[in-house]
Parts: structure tokens; sequence; C-alpha cells
């Protein structure tokens, strides 16, 4: 409530000093008076005066085309301005009609032409669409860009240039208004009972509460409960790695290009993405002796290694590998993995080394599992532990 | 024309109509204030106007796109126009993509425009919020509107990641996937929030339908409200009018709306339209068939959010690899804390700042005269400081693109970030205060000496003297519209309710006191005049600043809130202290 009254008591002061600040600078620096203020310094309230002894420049006067003619000149927008009907040129302002006729034309043939675009040229293949989007874009282009010109022009050149003032009134209510709010609002309250009658108060505002809260539950089956999902992937003893893409098992003599860097997926599994997204794995094959403990040599064949390829951060997947520095990088936000000694971090906000997939071979010479990760894959969870 | 005579009559077929709608609404005397109300014109009000206008055309090529996009996570084995997809399996939202893209008439013209629509959306949001800012526009009593803006603006970006993340192409999903590890990382709850958001495990087949809803009906549902919120208290308060001649705070100078703003208006909605149509035209935008469908064990290397997510990319890459093991649990401070501190600090700070500022200040007065930047230098350098702080997030969320186009080590670049990030904001304070209390400077020499002509005159005596022609009356105005600062009542005083003045004893007071200092730094419009640090302006830097705080702060300072004894001394009066207390 001080506010407001502050408000009120505050507002004139403001002005006044920028219009008495004014007059003093003007003095003193022995210039002729400013026109406005003209005279004795601290005439704030003359110049207040003088607003409203300005009748035109107050709304609900003359149309703004009669108006502007009676406006100050020192108010900056007086004498002739770029609009043609300032300027009493009746030669330029058919010119300017014609520009903007012309702007408005342009938009509806371009309408039309947007139409025969739409109409006469297909889609369904690559070039054709570009030529039709080129096309299309082009006519909507001018369509409106003509109308957003034309009118542009119009405003400018064939409106006369108004400056006018309105007044303006503290937002708040006046005080009388508040009061007589605020005994109404009292009178409604005495009248219900909600005052005298704190059973009712009370119980009604309780019950809000479970009515609000009751329909939560019905989120509940949105989705399953996480349980231990997150712990396992569908990795087991035996199961075979097949090469991403071409979905084959390989053998570790068929991984002849040292220092490159193959993804693998569960055979069974390759095209379940929600298995995909915590049981891909990356290869690399290193020259022998290379491999440096953390990595878990018994989990190697070959010198081969697999590590979870769902980065520890926030899970996207780790493609880039560095050859000459052995450097696992993942895209995202350049977590740097250290592929030789158990993919641990070098750099970037990861904050665990990429798993490692204990792999031994089958039978028949294959690339398998020989067991699940022995820690879950991917980004922190809070019951990871 | 015949309006000059004050007797015009519109046509009969709009008397009828008027007079038809009339009998049932009674608008003659709204509609006609309505017409007359005032705008005031400036090039920075038309920052929010590029935003409402890019969402109407976003609700425009939505509903299109709507018409014909599937948000089905169901596998399909594409067989369409784009050959080079030919057989791949990929969810039914992706094929619809390339279908609207390829095979539906102007489909990738409407895709493109409503991409373009959203970038163009969330950047006149930044940009108005700026202009917001630094006008001090947000003050009382459109605090309440800021707020909403505040409101609107995480909406966008919401609205803006959902939208993308809809075609389920190998860039979105990446996005959605980068989410999902942020969600599993919020404590306790999180991994069940993950499941309940996706269905299950990541990426399940729900995601798309779910987003499909939030992004068509429930965000945009939210923000049409409060646009129609933000709009009509904007409209019940009125603009706020950039300082000059004639404009005070108990009035609004402009054009009214009819005809010229409806006019302006208009136009200015087929310029924004005529922009994006012209953009989709040329500029390829979001070209998700070479992506390639969404699966989680790709990803294409240099993946770009769009710019509004740019600042989270960059607070994501900047982190160091913290986490905690709390009793069996893990805490993922390396992703709990970039998601959400920066972000959450800039938002909130920037909610609270219009209350700081009011308590710091102790101006509770309604505001209707934008302020010069210069004239508050304080928030400005804040202002800036997050400004900085904010780019710096963002050309971090790119240091990969940076490196490879500068050829620097992207290490180097994260490292450089890590410190740029603290040092930068702090730098950009600096260096804005100084500059604002410069221009502060240079302002008082205009008025009070002038500008230089260049002419040089002889005196009587033989001196010579450089001519000044005294500023124009318009920018004498602008000038004279910086308003000094007013002291804060003093510990105890009564206000004129005889209520102490709050919060001035204790410890609150003496942060109150401190706040106040800092933010209400400034150069006193007429502190120069004849003794003190008179004519010394160019040099005196350090030496006028010692002074002005002295008179700031002193507690005894004669002018208090509501004072209208004698409006012409005020300024003088501080004025007269800097000067005495510099000699
Ligand atoms: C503030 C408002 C909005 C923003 C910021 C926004 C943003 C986006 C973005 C960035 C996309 C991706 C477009 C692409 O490149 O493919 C998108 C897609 C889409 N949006 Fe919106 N949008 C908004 C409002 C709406 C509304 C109101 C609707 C519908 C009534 C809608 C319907 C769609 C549909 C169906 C798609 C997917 C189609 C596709 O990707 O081709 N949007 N949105
Ligand atoms: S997801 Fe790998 S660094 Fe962020």
């Amino acid at each position: 409530m001080s506010e407001n009254d502050q408000t009120s008591a505050d507002q004139p002061g403001e002005d006044e000093r920028a219009s008495g600040g004014a007059t003093e600078a003007a003095g003193r620096a022995g210039e002729p008076a400013g026109t406005a203020a003209a005279g004795s310094p601290g005439s704030a309230e003359e110049a207040e005066g003088q607003e409203h002894s300005r009748p035109h420049r107050v709304i609900g006067t003359p149309s703004p085309t009669a108006a502007r003619t009676l406006l100050d000149p020192a108010a900056g927008n007086g004498g002739p301005g770029q609009g043609a009907i300032e300027s009493g040129d009746p030669a330029r302002a058919k010119r300017a009609e014609r520009i903007v006729a012309f702007f408005f034309l342009l938009s509806a043939l371009a309408s039309i032409g947007f139409i025969a675009a739409y109409i006469g040229m297909p889609v369904h293949s690559m070039s054709r669409v570009f030529h039709s989007n080129l096309a299309l874009g082009s006519a909507m282009t001018v369509g409106f860009l003509s109308m957003a010109f034309g009118a542009v022009i119009w405003v400018r050149r064939l409106m006369p240039d108004v400056e006018m003032s309105e007044p303006r009134k503290p937002v708040a209510s006046t005080p009388e208004d508040r009061q007589a709010f605020q005994q109404t609002f009292m009178e409604g309250g005495e009248d219900s009972g909600f005052i005298k009658r704190p059973l009712v108060r009370r119980t009604l505002i309780a019950a809000t509460v479970p009515l609000a809260l009751a329909p939560v539950v019905l989120l509940r089956d949105m989705g399953p409960l996480p349980g231990t999902t997150l712990r396992h992937t569908v990795w087991r003893k035996g199961m075979r790695l097949l090469v991403f893409g071409s979905n084959r098992p390989m053998k570790p003599e068929e991984f002849d290009s040292p220092g490159g860097l193959i993804t693998m997926v569960p055979d069974g599994y390759q095209d379940n993405d929600d298995e995909l997204a915590k049981a891909a794995v990356i290869l690399i094959k290193f020259e022998p002796g290379q491999l440096q403990p953390p990595t878990v040599m018994d989990w190697t064949v070959q010198n081969i290694v697999a590590y979870s390829k769902i980065c520890t951060h926030v899970g996207c997947p780790v493609a880039l590998y560095e050859q000459t520095t052995h450097h696992i990088l993942c895209p995202c936000h350049q977590s740097t993995f250290n592929a030789p000694r158990g993919a641990t971090v070098i750099f970037g906000p990861a904050p665990r080394p990429l798993p490692q997939l204990p792999l031994t071979t089958d039978a028949e010479g294959y690339l398998v599992a020989a067991g699940d990760f022995t820690e879950p894959v991917g980004p922190s969870f809070w019951e990871r532990g | 024309m015949s309006s000059q005579d004050g007797q015009a009559v519109p046509p009969k077929a709009l008397t009828g109509l008027g007079g038809f709608l009339d009998d049932r609404f009674r608008g003659a005397r709204g509609v006609r204030t309505f017409f007359k109300k005032i705008f005031p014109d400036h090039w920075t009000f038309l920052l929010g106007e590029i935003a409402l206008y890019s969402f109407i055309i976003l609700l425009l090529t939505g509903t299109f796109l709507a018409l014909f996009f599937k948000p089905s996570m169901t596998d399909v084995i594409y067989h369409g126009t784009y050959t080079r997809l030919d057989g791949v399996r990929m969810s039914e939202a992706y094929a619809s993509t390339l279908n609207i893209s390829f095979d539906v008439r102007g489909g990738l013209l409407m895709r493109q425009i409503h991409h373009w629509a959203a970038d163009l959306f969330m950047a006149a949001i930044f940009a108005h919020m700026l202009r917001i800012f630094f006008t001090g526009a947000y003050r009382k009593p459109r605090d309440v509107n800021w707020l909403i803006g505040i409101v609107l603006l995480t909406l966008g970006m919401l609205e803006g990641l959902f939208g993308y993340s809809l075609p389920d192409d190998l860039l979105s999903g990446t996005g959605l996937r980068i989410l999902e590890g942020v969600i599993l990382g919020i404590p306790i709850v999180g991994t069940y929030l993950s499941f309940f958001l996706f269905g299950g495990q990541f990426p399940g087949n729900d995601i798309i339908p779910r987003l499909y809803v939030i992004h068509v009906l429930l965000i945009p549902g939210l923000i049409l409200g409060l646009i129609a919120a933000h709009l009509f208290i904007m409209f019940h308060q009125k603009h706020t009018q950039m300082p000059g001649k004639g404009r005070t705070e108990k009035n609004v100078v402009g054009a009214p709306m009819y005809p010229y703003f409806m006019a302006k208006t208009g136009a200015f909605f087929f310029f924004v339209f005529g922009v994006l149509a012209l953009l989709s035209t040329v500029a390829q935008i979001n070209p998700i068939w070479l992506y390639g469908p969404y699966n989680p064990v790709s990803i294409s290397a240099g993946s770009q959010p769009d710019f509004y997510m740019g600042f989270l990319e960059g607070t994501l890459r900047i982190s160091p690899s913290w986490t905690w093991d709390l009793a069996g649990h893990t805490v993922a401070w390396n992703v709990l804390f970039p998601a959400l501190v920066p972000l959450g600090l800039l938002l909130t700070g920037a909610a609270l700042w219009p209350f700081i500022e009011r308590w710091a200040t102790g101006d509770y007065a309604e505001h209707n005269v934008n302020d010069r930047p210069r004239n508050a230098p304080t928030r400005t350098a804040i202002g800036v400081a997050a400004v900085a702080f904010y780019s710096i997030m963002l050309l971090e969320g790119a240091n990969d693109l940076i490196a490879d186009h500068l050829d620097i080590p992207l290490y180097t670049i994260t490292w450089i970030a890590r410190f740029a990030v603290f040092l930068g904001p702090a730098l950009a304070y600096f260096l804005t205060k100084r500059i604002c209390l410069g221009l502060q400077r240079k302002d008082r020499d205009l008025l009070e000496h002038g500008l230089e002509t260049g002419i040089i005159r002889q005196m009587p005596d033989g001196e010579f003297v450089e001519i000044h022609r005294p500023v124009s009356e318009e920018k004498r105005a602008v000038l004279l519209s910086k308003k000094e600062p007013v002291a804060l009542p003093a510990p105890g005083a009564a206000d004129e309710n005889d209520i102490p003045a709050p919060a001035t004893r204790g410890l609150a007071g003496k942060l109150r006191a401190t706040a106040n200092r800092v933010i209400t730094e400034s150069v006193p419009l007429t502190g120069g005049n004849g003794h003190g640090n008179g004519h010394g302006n160019g040099h005196g830097g350090s030496h006028g600043d010692e002074a002005e705080r002295a008179a700031v702060g002193a507690p005894h300072s004669p002018v208090a809130d509501g004072d209208v004894a004698a409006p012409g001394t005020v300024a003088r009066d501080n004025g007269q202290q800097s000067g005495d207390a510099g000699s």
C-alpha cells in the first residue's frame, strides 16, 4: 500500500526534476533558455501545465491529419517529412500511390504463381523437390514481402506523420476504490459464513489437497518400474558378437586392421533398439604388448578388447578412435578414454572408464561373450552405486 | 479529405455491420478508445512483435505438418522417394517426415519455415528480453510481465527441443539420449522419471507420441495463454517509451493504433513471414534425410543442437567429471550441475532481479519512461556479464567446430572456456560499468558545454576558444532523462506513515546499504559545475568516482523519496556534494 502512496507522490517529483534540471543546465551554460521551460528556473509546474494547454496533443481531438498541422514544429515532426502528404505535393503522393499499388499487385501475381507452381511442379524425386521448393518458396517470399513493402510505403508516404500524446494514469486504483473493494470482500466473507464457520473453512481447504493429488497416481502406468533393468544387458556366456550393419559373426583372425574400431552387437538383438542402447560394444585390436592394466587381459582375445560403446557420461555412442594416440573419443561432449589402458578417462565429463566386455571364442572360432558386463554400462543413475 | 470536417460517415455496408455488432456487443466507445490508443515507436519495440509473429507462423505451419506427420515409433522398412535409404529400417515418424519432405508438395517448404520460425522465435525472445532488461522496462508495474516472459522463454526452449526431436532422425535421437542421461542423473527419482517418460528403457516405443502431444497441444496451449496474458497486461498498462522531448512518466507519445500501428504491424507480420519464406527457399535447415534414422548405436560427428540449446550443450561439455558415491548411491554432479545450475542461475537471477533492484535502490515508483542503459551502469554491467556468460557457454557448445575451423586443440578450448566462464563475465561487468560511467561523464559535458563545432575563435584578450553549440532540444531531453539515485531511508527512520523503514538495521540493512552503493553508482548530471572535478572530466576518472560514491552513500542525503519541494535543486545538491568531497 505504501508503495502506491509513494508512486503518486513520486511521479511529479521525477518529472519535475527532469524539467527543472533542463532549466538549470540551460541557464548555467549561458544559452538562451529552451522553449519548453522558457524562463524561470523550477518552472516544472509550468511545463506540466503546458502539456495540458496543448489540446491538439491530447487524444480525442481532431483527427491526426488535422492535428498534425497544429503540431508544434519544434516537436521534431514539423516541416516537410518524408510523407508526400506533408510536402503537399500531389504529384509525389500520386507516385507513392502507384508504387504501393504496384507492390500489392506484385503480391497478387506471386500468389497466383504459387498456385501455378503447386499445380505444375510435381515432387517425388530429389531434384524435383528442390525445384518445387525453390519455386514455391520464391513465390511465397515475393508474395509476403511485396505486401510488407507496399504497406510500409503506404504508411510512410501516404499517411501523415503523426505524433500524439495520451495521458497515462498510475496503474493502481484510488484508495477509495481499494477501500470499497476490501469492504465488499469482507462482507461477502461474513455473509457466506466462511469466516464465522471454521469447520467448513478448514475441511474445504483440507479436502482440496487430496482431490488435487489423487489423479497423480494415474501417471503410474506411464512406464514399468526400473527394477534392475539398467544393471544388466543381454550379453550371455557364448553369445556371438555380430558386426553392426552386416550382422555377421567374426573370427579374431578376420580383424585384420589393427588400429581400427568395429561396432559389434549381440546376436539375436540386431534390431532391438532398447537392448542395443545398452549392449552395443566396440572392438579394438592392438599390437602385442600394447594392452596394459587396468585392461582385464583374461577378457581379451588375441589382443582384441571389447568396451561398451555407451558413454558413461550421458550415453552417446563413443564412435571416434584416434589410431596414433589410441584415444576413444565421444563426439557428444568429448570425453576421452585411453583404449589400451582399460578405457580409463583422460579428459571430459565422463566419470568412469567404459566397461569391458569379457571376450572369448566359441567352438567354431567366432568371437563370443564370456558373460555379461560386470558393472552397469552407460550414464550414472541413483541406484547404480 | 472527408475526415477533415469531422462529419465523415463510413460506407453503408460498414455502418450496417457496425450497427449489427453494436446492437449486440456495444462496442462504439470501447473500440474507438482502442483505435485511438497510442503506440510509442522505437525499433526495439519490434522485437516482441517478431516473437509474436513467428509464433503465429509456427501455429500455421505446425498445423500443416500435423496433417501429414505420423507420431509413431513403429518400425517400417522404407521404400520411398529417397532411394539412398531404400530398404532401411526406421520409425514411422522418420518415414513420414521423409514423406513430408519429398512427397507432399510444399511439405519441405513448410518444414523449413517451421524450423526457421522456431529459431527466429527463440532469437526474438532473447533479443526482446535483453531490450527489456537494458532499458529497465521490467520495473514496476511491468515486473509481472517480465516473469511471464521468462516462463515463455523456458517453454519455448522445451517446445523447440521436443519439436526437433519428433522426426526421430539420428541427430535428434542423440539429443533425446542426452536428455535421458541427464534425467537419470537426478538423485532418487531420476531412474523412475526416465522410465515413466520413455515408457521403459530408452528409447522404447512411446517417447515420440508423448513428445508429440506435448509439442502440438500442451506447450502451444500454455504459450498461447501466456502470450494472451502478456499482451493483455501490456495493453492495459500501456507501453513504456524511450526518453525524449515531451515524454514523461504520465503520458504516452506515439501514433494511434488505427490506422498507423495497425498498418505498420501488419506490414511487419508480412515482413517476418516473407523473410522466413526466403530463408526456407535458399537456406536448407535440418536436412534429416542426410542424418539417417535414429538408432542407439550410431552417431554423426559434430552433432549440434539448435542454437537455443547450445548453452546447455556447452555447460555439459565444460563440466569436470565429478560424481559422488553416497552410501551406495551415485550422485552425478558431472551431469546435474551443468544441466541445472547455470541455466537455473540465469533464469532465477533474471526473475529475481527486478525485486532485488527495488530492494537495493528503495525505488518503489512506477516507471514508464525507459532508462538509457548507461544511466543504470550496474544493471547494464550485470546484463552484459550475463550475456558474456551465456555466449561463452554457447561457444563451448560448439568447441569441436571451433577446434576444426581454427585448428586449436579441442582440450585447449575447453580449458580456456573453463577459465573464461568466470573471468569473462567479471571482465565484462567491470568494463561495462566503466564505459557507462564514462558515457555519463560525456553526457554531462554535452549538457554543460554543448557540442564541439570545430570552429576556433580568438577572444579579445588573445585567447583561442572553440565554439560550442548547445545540443538540440530533443537531445537535451534525452540527456536529462537520467534520474539521480535517491538515498535509502536512514536507519530506523520512519516513512511518511510513521512506519520505520524496513531492513535498515542489522545484517540485512548492511547488505542493503552495500547493494545500494553498488547499484546506484553514477555520475551526477550536474556534478562538474565550477569546482571540484569541474573541467577535469577527461582525466579525473577515479578521483571523480570516489566523490560520487561518497555522495550516493551519504546517509544524510537531502533527497527523500517523493520530496517535491525543489526539483531543480535535487541533482545539483548531489553534485555539490560530489564536488566538495572531491576537492
Ligand atoms: C513455439 C512453438 C513451436 C516451436 C518452437 C516448434 C518447433 C519445432 C521444431 C524445431 C520442429 C522440427 C522441425 C523439423 O526440422 O523437422 C518441429 C516439428 C514439428 N512441429 Fe513444431 N514448433 C512449435 C509449434 C508447433 C505447433 C503449434 C504445432 C502443431 C499444431 C507443431 C507441429 C509440429 C509437427 C507436427 C512437427 C513434426 C513434423 C516434422 O518434423 O516434419 N509445432 N517443431
Ligand atoms: S555422452 Fe559422451 S561425453 Fe557426453
